[in-house]
């Protein structure tokens, strides 16, 4: 892929707390329409990188690049370039003083000056899509988690982002509503759309990705282009573990077969 | 009895228009000042802080006082209806801007992120998504503001305002009917503060859309 398609370069990106590192010699860049994902345990870094992308944390060393300017907190650019990159939390955060429709056509109309009555249209294109065109007039609170996430996706698409960084966006969501919201993720990402991606769902993660980072102490210590290969077998040690602690299908066969034993045991008792 | 009602007519009419123009020159100091503290402006900051701590721990009577007798020795002359508006103003804009800061603090700071990531400017932030929600948490606090302004105007009768409390001691100063005007002074208070209360409580009722949870 040539250098005119990359959205998102990082460079050597350093951010700590105080003493703490949190992120060392961070390096990365995404291409126009990749779906990058990011995996790692927990305090690795991984939503802290986004926030920096965003410039919601300052960063100590280092560069990020979006379409060749420079993404710096104090920029005076930086309310422009935060609207070509889409953020979705973890929460939703969805404003719940306001509805579905005025949570995605507030910075639309505020921000980007467009007519409330074409923001509104499109919103309720996208609602649509996301099935939820049904719910425009409701609050917040009269959603569930899932909705709630999929307007959240919806607000920040509704600002023609040319990316999108979605943060852990199911781990706050009872299991049976992970999947509407990844289903939508999906079809974002068949539509060709660029995303940066943190995600503790494996099995979405890698049916997603065109390039999987695995993310550790604060620096990417594995990245593969091939997904299917990473999650199969993992070409470092610490990926390897990483990867085993999601996997069930060992320890409850192991489980299962001392059960077996028990049973018979017993069952020779009388 | 029924002679005295005019009298106390234009009384709560006087303490009206000052008490509301003081409760509103209160909430919009209050709003500024609370916005000064919460984007952490430098000096304003501290302005704002030493100006909450002088007019809260000090009696409204002192600061109406010091308006009205104190500052025309250095050349400042304001009518009594000036000083009194200014000085319910003043404590009030003290007493909302903490009412407001509460509130505010009980906004996540994940609400400002998202409004930001979403490209808004900080006060564009602050304007749309953290105001309207901090507003609506703090109104039961901002309601028992606003009752006790209203109730603080009796001691404008010190700056020889005609206002309600003014009025039940000069009447009873002149024809010594003091259960009397006394209790019309009750009823008149009542009057003008029960409504306030029950707007309150509806107000209240009303904006619980600010509620955070599923």
């Amino acid at each position: 892929m040539g250098k005119d398609n990359t959205i998102l370069e990082i460079s050597h990106l350093h951010k700590a707390y105080g003493d703490h590192v949190v992120l060392d010699d961070v390096s990365l860049t995404v291409q126009q329409g990749e779906v990058v994902v990011i995996i790692g345990p927990s305090g690795c870094g991984k939503s802290t990188l986004l926030r920096c992308i965003n410039a919601l944390e300052d960063i100590q060393g280092g560069q990020i690049l979006l379409e060749g300017n420079e993404v710096r907190q104090d920029s005076k650019l930086i309310s422009q370039m935060r609207q070509k990159i889409g953020m979705v939390f973890q929460s939703y955060d969805l404003f719940p003083h306001k509805t579905v429709l005025d949570n995605i056509t507030l910075a639309p109309v505020k921000v980007q000056k467009r007519p409330k009555s074409e923001a509104e249209e499109e919103a309720l294109e996208l609602l649509q899509r996301v099935g939820l065109e049904e719910r425009k007039d409701d609050y917040p609170r009269q959603l569930s988690g899932g909705q709630k996430q999929r307007v959240a996706i919806v607000r920040a698409l509704c600002m023609h982002p040319e990316i999108l960084l979605l943060d852990e966006i199911t781990a706050a969501l009872d299991p049976e509503m992970v999947r509407e919201v990844l289903d939508v993720v999906l079809s974002l990402a068949r539509a060709g759309r660029t995303m940066l991606i943190v995600t503790h769902e494996m099995s979405f993660a890698r049916a997603i990705a065109d390039r999987v980072l695995f993310l550790e102490n604060g620096g990417i210590v594995e990245e593969s282009t091939d997904p299917e290969a990473f999650f199969r077998q993992p070409s470092t040690e610490r990926a390897a573990q990483f990867l085993h602690t999601f996997d069930y299908e060992k320890p409850v066969k192991e489980s299962r077969e001392a059960k077996g034993t028990d049973r018979m045991e017993l069952a020779e008792e009388p | 009895m029924r002679s005295y009602l005019p009298l106390y007519r234009d009384a709560l009419l006087l303490t009206l228009r000052i008490g509301w123009q003081g409760v509103l020159l209160a909430l919009i100091l209050g709003i500024v000042c609370a916005a000064i503290l919460q984007m952490r402006v430098p000096v304003l900051r501290t302005i704002v802080v030493i100006y909450v701590e002088l007019f809260r721990n000090t009696p409204l009577l002192v600061q109406l006082f010091f308006l009205y007798f104190a500052l025309p020795k250095i050349g400042i002359r304001m009518t009594p209806e000036m000083c009194g508006t200014l000085g319910l103003g003043l404590i009030g804009g003290a007493y909302m801007s903490e009412t407001f800061r509460s509130g505010l603090d009980s906004i996540a700071p994940i609400q400002e992120e998202s409004a930001v990531s979403l490209g808004m400017s900080r006060s564009q932030a602050f304007r749309y998504v953290i105001l309207p929600q901090a507003v609506s948490s703090s109104v039961p606090g901002l309601v028992a503001n606003v009752i006790f302004l209203l109730k603080e105007t009796s001691v404008f009768s010190t700056i020889s305002l005609m206002d309600l409390m003014f009025t039940a001691k000069d009447l009873i100063g002149m024809y010594a009917k003091t259960l009397e005007c006394l209790t019309l002074l009750v009823i008149f208070y009542l009057i003008m503060l029960l409504p306030v209360s029950i707007l309150g409580s509806v107000l209240e009722r009303r904006m619980r859309y600010a509620e955070f949870g599923d």
